[in-house]
């Protein structure tokens, strides 16, 4: 597996033509577009239901940015029929219908922001809906033109250091730019250009971070795997080899310290560990990097308590995870009206567009799924993350059935890198960990999380579209 | 390299599990606990989605009324005749508690009441949010509005004061104003931090504007205290042309402290009771509550209303606003006999007797009544949203009887007298019996006295109204006042009733 990837024109690919197509590839695209439809009516009559709650009636264009969405998705669609025919037909519209609500809660939210007579005057690209209508737009283009032009997912790793060093710079700018630039809500997680467009650097991070990681990694597993010496029944790996494991971690905790934002710490630093995992099969460096984690994070706190200064507010997150009641309208006052925003909803919700999800601050964002959980309710929230399951796990049955080592890492980390941001939001807005600023999937108000989440699909799609494809048609590529 | 990656995944599908776990315990077992949490903004959202019922008079005039916003709290309620019934109308502001009223009858006027299930059940099906129910008050808008004007600007230049008119028939309430007033309509502000201002100089002005002090507060009644002990002598045998000791002072056995008359009252060594009363002689009631006792003074006091610790004002059998309780004070000494120094003080409404403005009424109405004390009550109906269903129609009650209807007669026969020659001239109403009694008490250390006023007007015998007007720190000729502001209130509630 040392052997560099083999180059694209060695391998004989057939040109899919439709027509060509097997019956297989056919009935997948078929499944897809039908999945795709459904979903863009889910979203029809999300929106169907926010009016007539909100305007007390239903609008002849309420449909319009379901329309819109499913025009793009339709779009990518074609794309995949024509480029990656093969690909998983699941993927694709589990992750429009999340963007699709997405949208339609982002513009219920502007309605209730409006006075009562104007809200029937809002247009389809107005507000944050609208803006995140055309986010979408970009990001399904970013993810079209990927599988466009990269007709095998072991090209990329010819980019890896490119990007591996790309990455490290993306991470650390909003660190070292000054606070007004970067700093948004005590998080140092952007680059602001102006007052009106701002990107989350730490957003594409992931995604080139994990390209390097699964590149050397596949390069290094022997030699991480094998030399080892045993230490309490367990195997370690030798010191040298440590050495860019430790500068992961050394990076998270500056992200931590400096960034003051534990979720993406923890974000980059599991995926790292993960990786390392699945390419060397040993528990050791899973138990290596939970222990140099949480030793870190709780010495952090322990510092926070006694030191202050750059650790005060991961010290402050904590105290607020554990009692945010105690300061109901200072420091707790986010937690406190997430927990009392999922709590009004309960089991059934209070409908969309029945409720007051603007008691939620930063709603639309880093609360975007409480607010929804006001409305849609437990059930609904349970269906929300059948969904987001759903996507990661068909983004590990890729990594599961794909056939070089590169895909397998690389396929795998993205699909748990998406799964435990979902679990770092999620998991911080209903206080079950300390809550960490972190954008919702596909689902809150911001275009570099949506353009980034969505090159992350297109890089599954084109990973499950080689897993599934038949090998007569060139499908071993080992 | 699938068995980590399977193991992975099923590390996801815990995680995932995990937040499934935590949604439930969140959403689902703590969900009322945070619907209803006090931090829970949405609680008062939901309040201001329906429109609350109108509070009014009979005769239509609307006191308090919720009216259509274009902001997130759906309707702004308001009080249109400002001061004038800010202390029976109370405030529903968003973010201070709520009172008057406003606070007693908050389930109905919010369509929250058992009453209104119906119009609940209805809106299920039709989607819509009918308003709340309304209370109809006992009010009599001529004597609210002649006792609001008269008493803030009465002629001896009291800044505090309190005016209470009942019916003596039934209980209820005709008037009430408490002086300094406030405007409700500032507290109820959409915009909290403005109404929460507002509110913290209203309760930090020294005048008390909040205060209810018709209710709320007691203070020495002074000569007031004479009608009780008139009772109290009637029933011990003593008729009103009874001669009893007057005098120019009158000296308690075990005190040196000689209390005199008030400045130009004449009252001789012998006084017929009537006269005693009519003239407000000092000696004579002093003299007479000593020979009383403590028993008998505190067992009349008790029938005329004193001591009630559970009286409130608002829907009869249901929650009202409660008032003070009036006391009339120690008057044993340690060892169990009569303290006859602080009863002799005692008798004339001095020592520490303190009473509220609306027990002054209440003893008034008793007399008016034949002896038969009503309770008082501010709701007289609650009326559907349709404007047509009653759901409660004040039923008058007794609520003790204060003396036998013979003793009420003589005292009513006493009181008229000193309307029509005594100290309660002022009074008077042109082809109705008017009965009453002044009261001057001290106030406190360095400040002017208070001036009181009790009464009733009867016609052909029959009760019309009863009235209690108290001025505090008043000065001199602040009783005079008091009888004045009185016959004013009493001509408002006759011109409700007749029609003139």
């Amino acid at each position: 597996m040392t052997t560099p990837p083999t180059p694209i024109a060695a391998t004989p690919i057939i040109k899919p033509s439709t027509r060509a197509l097997p019956e297989a590839a056919r009935a997948a695209r078929r499944t897809e577009l039908w999945l795709l439809l459904l979903g863009m009516l889910l979203v029809a009559a999300y929106l169907a239901a926010v009016e007539a709650n909100m305007l007390e009636t239903v609008s002849s264009d309420f449909w319009a940015p379901a329309g819109v969405l499913a025009a793009v998705f339709l779009a990518l669609h074609v794309v995949i029929r024509l480029r990656a025919p093969f690909a998983d037909p699941v993927l694709m519209p589990a992750v429009a219908l999340l963007n699709g609500l997405g949208v339609a809660f982002l513009r219920r939210l502007d309605l209730g922001r409006a006075e009562v007579p104007d809200r029937a005057d809002l247009t389809v690209f107005a507000g944050d809906g609208g803006r995140q209508l055309l986010w979408t737009l970009i990001a399904v283009f970013g993810a079209a033109v990927v599988l466009w032009f990269v007709r095998d997912h072991r090209e990329i790793s010819k980019y890896a250091w490119t990007l591996g060093l790309a990455g490290i710079v993306l991470v650390l700018l909003p660190a070292l730019l000054p606070g007004s630039i970067s700093e948004v809500n005590g998080a140092k997680l952007w680059i602001k250009f102006g007052s009106l467009f701002a990107i989350q650097p730490g957003e594409f991070a992931k995604l080139s971070l994990l390209v390097f990681f699964a590149y050397y990694l596949v390069r290094k597993r022997e030699v991480l795997a094998l030399a080892s010496r045993r230490f309490l029944g367990i195997d370690f790996p030798r010191g040298r080899d440590l050495g860019p494991v430790l500068v992961v971690w050394a990076l998270s905790l500056l992200v931590l310290v400096f960034e003051k934002d534990l979720g993406t710490s923890l974000l980059y630093f599991g995926m790292f560990v993960v990786t390392l995992y699945v390419a060397t099969e040993r528990v050791s460096w899973l138990i290596i990097g939970l222990l140099l984690f949480f030793g870190g994070a709780a010495l952090a706190y322990v510092l926070a308590e006694t030191a202050g200064g750059p650790f005060a507010s991961f010290g402050n997150r904590v105290d607020v995870w554990l009692n945010p009641f105690d300061e109901p309208y200072k420091s707790g006052y986010q937690l406190t009206q997430s927990l009392l925003g999922l709590g009004t909803g309960g089991m059934f919700g209070t409908g969309p567009g029945a409720g007051n999800p603007l008691q939620v601050p930063e709603v639309r964002n880093d609360f975007i799924f409480a607010g929804m959980g006001e409305e849609v309710g437990l059930f609904g929230l349970t269906a929300l993350l059948v969904l987001y399951l759903l996507v990661v796990e068909r983004g590990f049955r890729a990594a599961l059935t794909v056939r070089d080592s590169f895909g397998k890492l690389l396929a795998g980390g993205l699909a748990f890198t998406l799964g435990l941001q979902v679990f770092v939001i999620i998991g911080g807005v209903s206080k079950l960990i300390p809550l960490t600023g972190q954008t919702t999937p596909f689902l809150s108000a911001g275009g570099s999380s949506l353009v980034a989440n969505w090159l992350l699909v297109a890089v599954l799609l084109r990973i499950s579209d080689a897993a599934r494809t038949p090998a007569s048609m060139g499908g071993v590529r080992k | 390299m699938n068995a980590p990656l399977r193991k992975v995944g099923v590390v996801i599908m815990v995680l995932f599990g995990l937040l499934f776990a935590n949604l439930n315990w969140v959403q689902a077992y703590k969900a009322d606990e945070y619907r209803s949490s006090p931090y829970n903004g949405r609680v008062k959202l939901a309040e201001y989605k329906r429109q609350r019922g109108v509070i009014m008079m009979a005769g239509g005039t609307q006191l308090a009324i919720s009216t259509a916003t274009d902001d997130d709290l759906k309707y702004l309620r308001s009080y249109p005749l400002k001061e004038q019934y800010a202390h029976i109308i109370g405030y529903k502001p968003v973010n201070i508690g709520s009172t008057g009223v406003e606070y007693t009858e908050n389930d109905f006027l919010a369509g929250e009441s058992d009453k209104l299930f119906g119009d609940r059940f209805r809106d299920l099906f039709t989607g819509e949010q009918t308003a709340g129910g309304n209370v109809l008050l006992t009010i009599s808008p001529t004597a609210q509005e002649r006792a609001f004007n008269e008493l803030t600007k009465n002629k001896v230049g009291a800044k505090r004061g309190a005016v209470v008119a009942l019916d003596p028939a039934t209980g209820a309430v005709k008037a009430l104003v408490s002086m300094p007033s406030f405007d409700p309509n500032v507290l109820v502000n959409h915009d909290t931090e403005a109404a929460q201002a507002a509110y913290k100089a209203l309760l930090e002005d020294p005048e008390k504007p909040l205060l209810n002090r018709a209710i709320s507060e007691i203070n020495e009644p002074g000569s007031v205290m004479k009608v009780l002990m008139s009772a109290a002598a009637l029933e011990e045998g003593r008729q009103p042309a009874t001669e009893v000791t007057g005098g120019a002072t009158y000296q308690a056995p075990g005190t040196t402290h000689k209390i005199p008359n008030s400045t130009g009252v004449v009252c001789p060594e012998s006084i017929t009771l009537i006269r005693a009363l009519t003239v407000s002689c000092n000696t004579a009631f002093a003299r007479l509550g000593v020979e009383l006792g403590s028993k008998k003074i505190v067992d009349v006091a008790t029938r005329f209303g004193f001591y009630d610790q559970n009286l409130s004002v608002g829907r009869l059998g249901d929650r009202g606003v409660p008032v003070a309780q009036s006391v009339l004070g120690q008057l044993v000494t340690g060892s169990g006999g009569d303290d006859q120094p602080t009863i002799a003080l005692s008798s004339i409404g001095q020592a520490s007797v303190s009473m509220t403005p609306l027990e002054g009424a209440m003893i008034a109405a008793a007399v008016a009544n034949g002896g038969q004390q009503m309770q008082p009550h501010l709701v007289q109906q609650l009326v559907g949203p349709d404007l047509t269903t009653n759901f409660y129609v004040a039923d008058p009650k007794p609520l003790r009887r204060s003396c036998s209807p013979s003793v009420a007669t003589q005292l009513q026969q006493m009181m008229t007298s000193v309307v029509e020659d005594g100290t309660g001239t002022r009074a008077k109403i042109e082809g109705y019996q008017v009965g009453g009694k002044t009261g001057t008490a001290e106030g406190g250390e360095g400040e002017e006295t208070h001036g009181w006023f009790v009464g009733f007007a009867l016609k052909d015998g029959q009760p019309v109204a009863a009235v209690a007007v108290f001025l505090e720190n008043a000065g001199k000729g602040g009783s005079s006042e008091a009888a004045r502001i009185a016959g004013q209130v009493m001509r408002g509630v006759i011109a409700d009733k007749t029609g003139k």
